[in-house]
């Protein structure tokens, strides 16, 4: 087990990015998804160019129009005339924007603490592992309401809420594959050399976890995703009004029957993408690092 | 076996301190009460007195401890907008979540763990294909909007089933279904792999050599193994969906503790936050608590990790 993880590392990114393309356990590239995930983030950063209209636009007069009704809006309207296109595309930019954010520092505090934890080991581990145990045992909704509760509704406190319920599970993985890194002949030799601690974690035992990384990272994206709307659909996040699409699903809720476009629609792109990003996941997984398979 | 049930139910209780530390700093860091009651016109004398009365001017270390013991006899304080005790609404509301949650865990596992051991029986036949969609469906979509897509589908369109509010049988259906099937889907998901995993080992190979009729194969040695992975994650389960039913709760206007959760939130009452908060908490470490020890006795390998 130990040697399969240093070959694996001696491989160039390219070689490795070729060896996923071509033969993992698969095989197949989830083309698909990754179309789906393009699609999204072209949506996210280029949003102000491709909507065809001001998403928080007012127009009583073009005001719920169904899907194809009328050609200038594509996707209909809302009960206020504002442009469902322009909004989902407008969503998928602050979807984008806050689970990419909250992943990414839940990522970086879970993979610095999983390192450290695992390296040192005694009560720092101790300590760290307790605490994860803890940010784990935490539904995270429960967190996110404690949050909201403390520093009110708003962006920034959603992406610490996720940010606080994923970090754990990122410190977990990594510490236990560091566990086993730190065993093998080529850190001892590091710690011989005379290299200081912090040295040998980001030169040697860092980027053996990169697989570890990515695979949680990938399976996480689709969690993060949902949980933001989640709290977005409960009126913990952006004020109401605002292009997110769980807010939108919301705001359906009161004229389901008459106008029915106004929730299905949000609530179709994030099922679809969430299920592109979990297939990707899966994919990444099986390629990577096979061990994962039930995580 | 001692030691690991004793370390478990420390930690446990740390963790049960973590979630009461952070609801006490989440009540007091948004500022104290003495700020909400008072009005703009009242004098820095009443409000210190107010203070006074709370308890606000001792040492926060003095108002944890204190909050704390208050904790322990389950008193949360009075709810401002009711002016009720927050536990006796809190008390009033819990049978309706624990209702729901405990229908959707049964739909969970009458649906979820057979169609599970069923797909890896017929690997790739058309249950195992249908278990799969399920599955990755059951993951993949919110469940608030699931919610208000069958509300609209069998409440509004069909007018089959009941859509908001807490009453007989049929009242459970739409709520129960939204909230179990992402469990479900997990049931699905591990079901099917760990039978997949006992069909291939050694001793089932075994008993196939010995001429055991497939169905004795299956049903009488290869399941009982199967279904402990699934008796860990089926607690679990429980005590995901007590938690897990805010959305659910909301959508479907059900009388519970995860609809009062997000009331207390939206109006800052902070004893029906605290309440709800940690009772919902409580449940779920300690069900994970009763899970674990549970999980040590049947599956011995585990104990001294």
């Amino acid at each position: 087990m130990a040697s399969t993880t240093n070959v694996s590392v001696s491989r160039s990114p390219w070689e490795r990015l070729r060896i996923m393309v071509g033969a993992g356990p698969r095989g197949r590239v989830p083309w698909i998804p990754l179309a789906i995930m393009a699609i999204l983030l072209i949506c996210a950063i280029f949003a102000p160019l491709i909507a065809p209209h001001n998403p928080t636009k007012i127009s009583m007069s073009n005001a719920r129009l169904a899907p194809f009704e009328d050609m200038t809006y594509i996707l209909g309207t809302d009960v206020m005339g504002r442009d469902m296109l322009s909004r989902l595309i407008h969503g998928a930019r602050t979807g984008v924007f806050i689970s990419l954010v909250a992943l990414g520092a839940g990522a970086f505090v879970g993979t610095v603490l999983g390192l450290v934890s695992g390296f040192k080991g005694g009560w720092l581990d101790n300590l760290i592992m307790r605490t994860a145990d803890a940010a784990l045992g935490f539904p995270t909704i429960l967190v996110a309401m404690i949050i909201v509760t403390i520093l009110g509704a708003g962006i920034e406190n959603i992406i610490l809420a996720v940010a606080l319920t994923v970090w754990a599970r990122f410190s977990r993985m990594i510490r236990g594959d560091v566990l086993s890194i730190k065993e093998l002949d080529f850190v001892t030799f590091a710690k011989i050399a005379g290299l200081s601690t912090p040295m040998i974690i980001a030169r040697h035992v860092f980027p053996n976890t990169i697989n570890t990384l990515l695979v949680v990272t990938s399976l996480q994206v689709g969690q993060v995703i949902l949980l933001e709307a989640s709290l977005s659909f409960l009126g913990l996040g952006l004020p109401p009004g605002d292009p997110a699409w769980g807010i939108m699903v919301s705001e359906g809720r009161t004229v389901l029957l008459q106008v029915w476009w106004l929730s299905l629609l949000p609530g179709l792109a994030i099922t679809i993408v969430v299920l592109a990003f979990n297939f990707f996941g899966d994919w990444m997984r099986d390629t990577l690092d096979p061990k994962l398979r039930r995580v | 076996m001692q030691r690991y049930v004793i370390t478990r139910i420390m930690q446990a209780i740390i963790t049960l301190l973590i979630l009461s530390l952070a609801v006490f700093l989440s009540v007091h860091l948004t500022g104290n009460t003495a700020d909400y009651l008072l009005g703009p016109e009242t004098t820095e004398a009443d409000y210190e007195q107010l203070k006074k009365n709370f308890g606000l001017d001792r040492p926060l270390i003095v108002q944890y401890a204190d909050f704390l013991t208050d904790i322990m006899r389950a008193d949360f304080g009075t709810s401002f907008l009711k002016g009720r005790p927050a536990r006796d609404i809190l008390m009033s509301r819990l049978p309706a979540t624990l209702q729901l949650a405990g229908a959707a865990f049964l739909l969970s596992v009458i649906v979820g763990v057979p169609l599970g051991i069923l797909s890896a029986v017929n690997r790739d036949g058309f249950l195992d294909n249908f278990g799969k969609l399920f599955a990755v469906m059951g993951i993949a979509t919110p469940n608030f909007w699931i919610a208000i897509m069958l509300i609209m589908l069998f409440g509004g369109i069909l007018g089959w089933l009941p859509t908001f509010g807490r009453g007989g049988i049929e009242h459970f259906i739409l709520p129960a279904f939204v909230l179990g099937w992402s469990a479900m889907a997990g049931m699905v998901r591990l079901g099917r792999s760990s039978m997949l995993e006992v069909l291939d080992s050694e001793y089932v190979k075994f008993a196939r050599v010995k001429g055991l009729a497939e169905r004795m194969v299956v049903w009488k040695h290869a399941l009982k193994n199967a279904v402990i992975p699934l008796l860990t994650f089926s607690g679990l389960t429980l005590a995901g969906l007590l938690n897990g039913s805010v959305a659910v709760e909301v959508v479907f206007a059900w009388p519970g503790i995860g609809q009062l959760m997000l009331q207390g939130i939206q109006t800052r009452d902070f004893a029906i936050v605290q309440a709800t908060v940690m009772a919902a908490g409580f449940f779920y470490i300690v069900t994970a608590l009763l899970v674990d020890i549970l999980y040590a006795y049947v599956n011995p390998r585990i104990r001294y990790d």
